[in-house]
């Protein structure tokens, strides 16, 4: 196997959109993850979407055991998994029967002939084999007995069959990086070090590799090789990272940059498990990733963390939110710090565990008993989940008040190049905890007063086991100042009004506005849609369309110019994956026409929807 | 540990002396004239002077209910947490500050209906915390429902032709969690209650006390039967470790094991080498579970006192222990060698 990545024949393209589909038995998301991994290295910028049912093994070769991986990889910067692939890798009827539609004409298919045998076909619901007739006729086939082949040569190995058959993922992996070259060696060393030990599968999958890029070489395919130039990117140094990753790092680095230790208390839940496995892994931080018995206790038990002082988080998907939602509102009657974070997917109820959505906005702004707000931050990008990590462990810390923190499935599992922070770079988060009296009772002797504020309304911290501030706090309503059980209505009115101002007195930076200077058409977006608006805009904007957009980390408070930004605008879009959240609030908060665009099929925007929209606005 | 927590942390050495007033805080107690917490209350307020308790480093978490107010009349740190869930909160801050004294006071509302997930896991994981079940049958609070704990045929507000639901028998539910301390007390005898509580504060891991509690006001005399004076010689079986299980005025009627249960028995009747000697620190929970199975209710003899007490590991301490461990052999975390732990690329 030779490894010339830019062999000198080969088409230079800027960009190259892969799906790789199959059951979800037949390793799809490593498959896609090893070709991600190899472009990265290679100097690409890239953008991931990986689909998986929620089932962990449907009944093999359904639809409904279809299981798939979408990556870009382009010479430039990008923000999406693209609108539609190039390329599309079918491992079984299924996989060609629910994805062949997203193929773009003329795209090109791989797929694996042994697997179109006729008990295949008939779970398909194919009733010929569409590999002999004419229905793929507008896209360049490549067919490939990727079972067999691998068969083969794992067969002098000494590897079973049935084992080998288990490699043929890497048979099309070759195949795929072939064609696109894409350099072998990382994905050798990952072979080497994720299987150490277990030599005949090392050798298994190393050999399904080779044969898959020699089919590739001997095989006359008709097919240009491809190579996609590595981008420009911004010095540093980069890795290839999914949301939940850079989440997870970012809790542990705003327990370094707070000096506090961090608790976890989580309950597995689809999307958001990753974040506890990775916590897992942290110890020598001194994290604490407590497993509780169920959502609710994960709340409860990081409140109680965060009681004695820990940087406390619970980590969840909206059915978790809803279940924690009493404790939420007792971190808000406490005044205690605490991270929420809400992996987003589709809902009501179990919905589409496995599929984006970002329907909980209105549930992370309004969705407890009582007027009980809290700041409310989200995530853009895979590697900005890092980022806002911090900052809602900053707002939490600083102010004293549980924050949601909202992501979703796309962001948890998509991947992008991040490049590396410098440390040293990361501002540090003050933290102070009460050590002496800070009031004087009637009769002089000195005393501890919970809810004595600072001039940002925020009261002092005492963890127990701080001599003599010994005080008691709860849920019951309690007089301003000393924390004393409060029935008193205007104190109760009080008491309510401070927990709303204490929102609008954290700091939030102002939002940029990018695009056309003399935009007529605003498109205004939060969360995970900024790669397909951005990616939509600026092709408009290039195009000279009086467009531009603003991105919201920050939903509770809202940076103080939004309103101004978007009273400059004629009109403004709002795609949302959800009927219509931000844009309720926009009109609620500032009486603009904003109009939603909704998106709720468990998949993202693409660029092109976002165009197509914002193109429709500027005409009516 | 973090330098942050060094304060709150650092409180080594003799505890001063204190007396019952130091426990007492400013605030007026509100339970109905002649409930049965106030005794609880008094007990605990005697007991911690003795047992030399450090007032900062105590914390007092409970959830609703009557029972739940008992934060507020305590001058440590408290939190009045929201229904079912002080075990959960408990749990969180126990694993953060193993260095605390942490009680939870609840009803039987609380711990074993809208909460009883949370109590068991507790007991299960045995975090180290003196956790108090005030059991009044009844919910005070919300004014006479019937509890998780009232006997079949209770008439309450919700059950006005009787409750039909069986009864969880708490310390039986606490031994089903495998709890590694388990006791019961009562209300009427302060003395009893304090050398149980004392026993929980000193045992390492979670140690549950079901405390049969008057509620004068919507279920009176619930356990008058066991525990009025005339009623005790007879209907409370003491347990004490190490000794034959023996109860009556003249001592005269005894436990004995019977069909893989146990069974009250005349000593005369079996002789004295077939009384079962009480072993609280059995591994197996059988035997104890069997005790508790005495009694169907409060209204037949009835064990009291520690039915177990055994050592076996506490949860946040292993939990630490892995922290320490892998901060032992790995080095204490480093963020930037964290950020370049999967492949990485220049540019």
């Amino acid at each position: 196997m030779t490894d010339t990545v830019a062999p000198p024949d080969a088409l230079s393209v800027d960009k190259v959109i892969v799906r790789f589909a199959g059951d979800s038995g037949d390793g799809m998301q490593l498959t896609g993850d090893r070709f991600t991994s190899a472009s990265a290295l290679f100097g690409n910028d890239l953008a991931t979407l990986p689909e998986y049912p929620s089932e962990i093994r449907a009944p093999a070769g359904t639809l409904a055991g279809v299981s798939a991986f979408q990556v870009q990889i382009s010479d430039h910067d990008i923000m999406t998994p693209g609108d539609a692939p190039d390329v599309l890798v079918a491992m079984n009827p299924a996989a060609l029967k629910s994805d062949l539609y997203m193929l773009v004409p003329g795209g090109t298919l791989i797929v694996n002939a042994d697997a179109f045998e006729e008990r295949n076909l008939a779970k398909a619901g194919y009733e010929d084999n569409p590999l002999e007739g004419s229905e793929l006729d507008a896209y360049r086939l490549v067919t490939a007995p990727m079972t067999s082949l691998t068969k083969e040569v794992c067969k002098n190995l000494g590897v079973k069959p049935r084992d080998a058959e288990r490699s043929k993922n890497f048979f099309a992996l070759g195949l795929v990086s072939w064609m696109y070259s894409r350099p072998s060696e990382p994905t050798m060393e990952w072979i080497d070090a994720k299987f150490a030990g277990r030599d005949l599968i090392i050798a298994a999958n190393k050999a399904a590799y080779a044969a898959g890029h020699a089919f590739g070489e001997t095989a006359e395919l008709g097919h240009q090789r491809v190579v996609v130039p590595a981008a420009p990117q911004e010095p540093g140094t980069y890795t290839n990272i999914n949301g939940n990753t850079a989440l997870a790092w970012g809790l542990v680095a705003a327990g370094e940059l707070s000096g506090l230790p961090v608790f976890l208390g989580s309950y597995p839940i689809t999307p958001a498990t990753d974040i506890l496995h990775e916590l897992s892994k942290h110890k020598s931080f001194g994290v604490t990733a407590f497993q509780a018995e169920d959502e609710i206790a994960a709340a409860g038990s990081a409140l109680g963390a965060a009681y004695g002082g820990y940087l406390g988080v619970t980590t969840t998907s909206g059915p978790g939110v809803a279940l924690k939602s009493e404790t939420i509102s007792l971190a808000v009657s406490l005044e205690l710090p605490l991270v929420i974070v809400d992996i987003q997917r589709g809902g009501p109820s179990t919905g589409l565990p496995t599929k984006t959505e970002a329907a909980d906005l209105l549930m992370a702004m309004y969705g407890r008993h009582g007027e009980a707000p809290l700041p409310v931050v989200a995530a853009s990008t895979p590697s900005d989940c890092f980022n806002v990590a911090i900052e809602a462990a900053r707002i939490a810390l600083t102010h004293h008040t549980p924050v949601i923190l909202l992501s979703d499935g796309y962001l948890a599992n998509g991947s992008e190049p991040w490049r590396l922070p410098e440390v040293d770079s990361l501002a540090p988060i003050p933290v102070e905890f009460a050590t002496e009296f800070n009031h004087t009772n009637a009769d002089g002797e000195p005393a501890f007063w919970p809810f004595l504020r600072d001039e940002n309304l925020v009261r002092p911290l005492a963890p127990p086991g701080t001599p003599d501030l010994m005080h008691r706090i709860g849920g019951i309503e309690k007089q301003d100042g000393s924390g004393n059980v409060s029935y008193d209505p205007q104190n109760h009115a009080h008491m309510v009004a401070v927990r709303a101002e204490r929102m609008a007195l954290i700091e939030v930076p102002d939002v940029e506005v990018v695009g056309h200077p003399e935009a007529e058409v605003l498109v205004v977006g939060w969360g995970s849609t900024w790669g397909a608006i951005t990616g939509g805009v600026r092709r408009l904007v290039n195009a000279g369309h009086k467009v531009a957009q603003v991105h919201l980390t920050h939903l509770n408070p809202f940076p103080k110019n939004l309103g101004e930004v978007l009273a400059r605008h004629d009109k403004i879009l709002v795609p949302e994956m959800n009927m219509g959240h931000l844009a309720r609030m926009l009109r609620a908060d500032y009486l603009v026409d904003a109009r939603p665009i909704g998106k709720v099929t468990g998949q993202p925007f693409t660029a092109g929807e976002i165009e197509q929209v914002a193109l429709g606005a500027l005409d009516d | 540990m973090t330098d942050m927590l060094d304060v709150a942390m650092g409180n080594v050495g003799e505890a001063p002396e204190t007396s019952r007033s130091d426990w007492q805080s400013d605030q007026e107690v509100r339970w109905c004239p002649g409930c049965g917490d106030y005794s609880v209350l008094t007990a605990i307020q005697l007991l911690l002077p003795e047992l030399g308790a450090r007032r900062e480093n105590t914390v007092f978490i409970s959830g609703i209910g009557c029972a739940a107010r008992f934060p507020y009349y305590m001058d440590t740190y408290g939190v009045h947490t929201i229904h079912g869930r002080s075990p959960a909160f408990a749990t969180g801050l126990a694993m953060a500050r193993p260095d605390l004294d942490i009680w939870v006071i609840g009803g039987d509302g609380d711990m074993l209906s809208i909460g009883g997930n949370h109590l068991i896991h507790a007991l299960r994981r045995n975090i180290n915390l003196n956790i108090l079940l005030l059991n009044n049958q009844i919910y005070g609070l919300t004014k006479g429902q019937y509890s998780p704990t009232s006997e079949i045929g209770k008439v309450t507000k919700s059950s006005p032709i009787g409750a039909t639901p069986r009864p969880f028998n708490p310390v039986s539910v606490a031994l089903g969690a495998e709890a590694s301390f388990v006791a019961r007390t009562h209300d009427m005898d302060r003395r009893h209650m304090q050398e149980v509580f004392r026993q929980a504060y000193l045992h390492d891991g979670a140690a549950f006390v079901e405390v049969y509690q008057n509620c004068n006001v919507f279920n009176d005399g619930a356990f008058g039967a066991i525990t009025k004076k005339v009623a005790r010689e007879d209907m409370l079986i003491d347990l004490r470790h190490g000794e034959p299980i023996r109860f009556g005025g003249e001592n005269e009627k005894g436990v004995a094991r019977r069909d893989g249960g146990v069974e009250i028995v005349n000593v005369a009747d079996v002789g004295e080498d077939a009384v079962l000697v009480h072993d609280e620190a059995r591994q197996d929970p059988s035997t104890a579970f069997s005790l508790s199975r005495l009694a169907e209710g409060p209204h037949t003899p009835t064990p009291i006192g520690v039915f177990r007490a055994c050592q076996r590991d506490e949860y946040g301490r292993t939990v630490a222990d892995q922290i320490a461990e892998v901060t032992a052999s790995r080095g204490k975390g480093n963020l930037s060698a964290l950020l370049r732990s999967q492949p990485t690329w220049e540019v």
